[in-house]
């Protein structure tokens, strides 16, 4: 079972809230994906307002929220972002969200080690979100990140595992549990990810843009599990062409 | 220190407008077919040859539109504080010769007017007002923004153009976006538009955004007024403008609109009249172009373009909208900047929204982002 800090999750599927059409849909969506860890943009609720409409449908027993911080520029601007998630929404979770660059809203790997380093002196779960950066992993774990969330490829993109290769490291040489975060479109992409062996997956336009959102997030759901099934089963290796029915060694067993 | 001014000078207008005009076809169908499209491009989509391609430019805006901002439409509402001005603009309802009852807002008036906009349920407002150095200057702004940051999660502005520390001043009061129209970047016929005041100034205008993307500013919107010049070249100066500031302030969102020229009492008639079909092809074009820019629609359109628009690009509208001073509370009847067409109530376009299929966005900002 996935564990993150001291909580154990059952479903290997992250998911995000926004771009859905209409809140009930996107409750109807989260449900049926099975997800346990949902992340929502501080930006999108009141969170000193108890009858918030967005929150009131996430408030579930099944469901743990992980406030992000998109929108902050800078680690002093996450900092003060965080302490207020903490008091007003009672969790010590944090997604660390830091892009400067609000067109592809890429990650500042400075101010998101920075801010990791602060925060988890503080007492918070972080989870940042980065670029596939295996040193830069390898430092936020080091800051006490509680697991690391790099880019498939860039956020609502669709593109799928554009940074496999980078991933791939990360995965192996972390100690701490990986996301794969941005860019996946498609269940396949997700089940890919899983196969490598991520810990987890964070899916969130791939569903809300779909036509039928329900539907997908069944979708991603099977395909989380068939991935990670795979992982554990060990895949059979690829072969790009054909075993040589004439090895270069069988001479070797031959008699002269 | 680096400067839009430069690169607008490097482009003359007629040899803009006379490239727009002359694409085809076939440069149409090769902007359609590209992943990142540039300014040749946007020219084509502009171009009266895009006209016939009006369907798959509007598909592909939708998609590019909900990949990036979901099926989500955001909601603000303008919130008028003055309409005394120094300038003369031929097209403006508060121009300094045309005789209206002039009025800035009080600290008591804007709090009535704040409580009539909280209870419609926003929590994004847009400060307007004219240009009166002399009573609604930087120290009114500071004075405005502490009184009502307490109420909104973002606050913008449409006021004149200011100084960039005047801005730096401005946006740890909780400024989060400045909109500065050019009107047209057509400096000749900009001149004859805005014959006094300090507006008269093209190139301070043209420099405004420069100078908000050094302050800091989170966002900024850019536009021209649609009516004064020939708007497939305005815009292309707009996209122009746009992808300067992109590169240049890599920290700041964009947003576009495009104000169709309104009636007024006495008013200016258009010089050039854009269709409903041609602003769709704009809107289209503008998305085609910048998969990322925020794109608003305001109260000037009619309710049915309005409803349809909703699903070809934009991004945000508003709803409920006053353009007079005290409009919502303190002085309901007098004289508004320019007549709106929907008139709609904020509940109602918001129910409108949500039988498009989008889901209605009040809040997508926190003051907690800007400390």
């Amino acid at each position: 079972m996935l564990k993150i800090a001291d909580k154990e999750f059952s479903s290997r599927l992250f998911t995000g809230t926004g771009k859905f059409s209409s809140l009930p849909l996107m409750q109807e969506a989260l449900f049926a994906s099975g997800s346990e860890l949902v992340t929502m943009a501080l930006r999108r609720v009141d969170i000193n307002n108890q009858k918030d409409d967005f929150l009131s449908y996430l408030r579930h027993p099944k469901i743990n929220l992980l406030p992000n911080t998109s929108g902050v520029r800078t680690a002093k601007e996450a900092v003060f972002a965080a302490q207020l998630a903490r008091e007003a929404l009672e969790t010590n979770w944090l997604k660390l969200e830091i892009h400067p660059d609000p067109k592809y809203l890429m990650p500042d790997p400075v101010e998101t080690l920075l801010a990791t380093e602060e925060l988890a002196k503080a007492g918070f779960i972080i989870l940042p979100y980065i670029h596939a950066d295996p040193v830069l992993c390898k430092r936020l774990e080091n800051a006490g990140a509680s697991a690391v969330m790099p880019l498939g490829s860039p956020i609502g993109s669709n593109k799928g595992l554009k940074t496999i290769d980078f991933l791939e490291i990360i995965i192996e040489q972390s100690n701490i549990p990986v996301i794969v975060d941005a860019g996946i479109g498609s269940p396949s992409d997700a089940a890919k990810a899983m196969e490598i062996g991520a810990d987890a997956v964070l899916v969130n336009t791939a569903i809300a843009v779909s036509e039928n959102p329900v539907q997908m997030a069944i979708a991603f759901k099977m395909a989380v599990e068939a991935g990670r099934i795979a992982y554990s089963a060990r895949l059979a290796k690829q072969e790009n062409h054909a075993i040589a029915s004439s090895p270069l060694t069988a001479f070797l067993d031959e008699e002269f | 220190m680096k400067n839009f001014k430069e690169l607008f000078e490097a482009h003359s207008w007629d040899e803009v407008k006379e490239s727009i005009y002359s694409k085809t076809k076939n440069d149409v169908e090769q902007a359609l077919k590209s992943s990142k499209r540039n300014l040749e491009d946007f020219k084509a989509l502009v171009s009266p040859a895009a006209a016939s391609f009006l369907e798959p430019m509007a598909q592909l805006s939708q998609r590019l539109t909900q990949k990036r901002f979901g099926k989500t439409i955001q909601l603000y509402i303008p919130l008028y504080l003055s309409n005394e001005c120094t300038n003369i603009c031929t097209y403006c309802g508060f121009s300094l010769d045309n005789k209206v009852k002039r009025r800035t807002l009080s600290e008591n008036e804007i709090l009535q007017e704040v409580a009539v906009i909280k209870s419609m349920g926003y929590e994004h407002v847009l400060l307007v007002t004219g240009e009166a150095n002399q009573t609604v200057h930087v120290e009114y702004f500071k004075k405005v923004l502490k009184l009502i940051r307490p109420y909104f999660a973002q606050v913008s502005m449409e006021v004149q153009p200011l100084d960039t520390d005047e801005y730096t001043e401005l946006i740890p009061l909780g400024l989060t976006s400045v909109l500065i129209y050019q009107e047209t970047y057509n400096k000749a016929d900009y001149r004859k538009h805005h014959p006094k005041g300090k507006k008269s100034s093209f190139d301070y205008r043209l420099e405004t955004p420069d100078r908000l993307g050094r302050a800091g500013i989170y966002k900024m919107g850019l536009g021209v007024l649609i009516g004064l010049e020939d708007w497939r070249t305005d815009s292309f100066y707009t996209a122009l403008h746009l992808g300067y500031l992109e590169r240049t302030y890599w920290q700041s969102r964009y947003s576009l609109s495009f104000p169709r020229l309104r009636p007024f009492s006495g008013g200016l008639q258009p010089k050039v009249a854009m269709n409903d079909r041609e602003l769709v092809q704009l809107i289209c074009a503008y998305r085609l172009f910048n998969e990322e820019v925020e794109i608003s629609l305001s109260t000037r359109e009619t309710e049915q373009f309005r409803n349809h628009c909703v699903q070809l690009g934009i991004t945000s509208i508003s709803a409920g909208s006053k353009t007079n001073p005290g409009g919502y509370a303190v002085e309901p009847g007098s004289l508004e900047q320019f007549e709106i067409s929907d008139e709609r109530s904020p509940m109602e376009i918001a129910e409108m929204i949500r039988t498009k299929g989008y889901e209605p966005v009040w809040k997508d900002w926190d003051k907690a982002l800007q400390c």
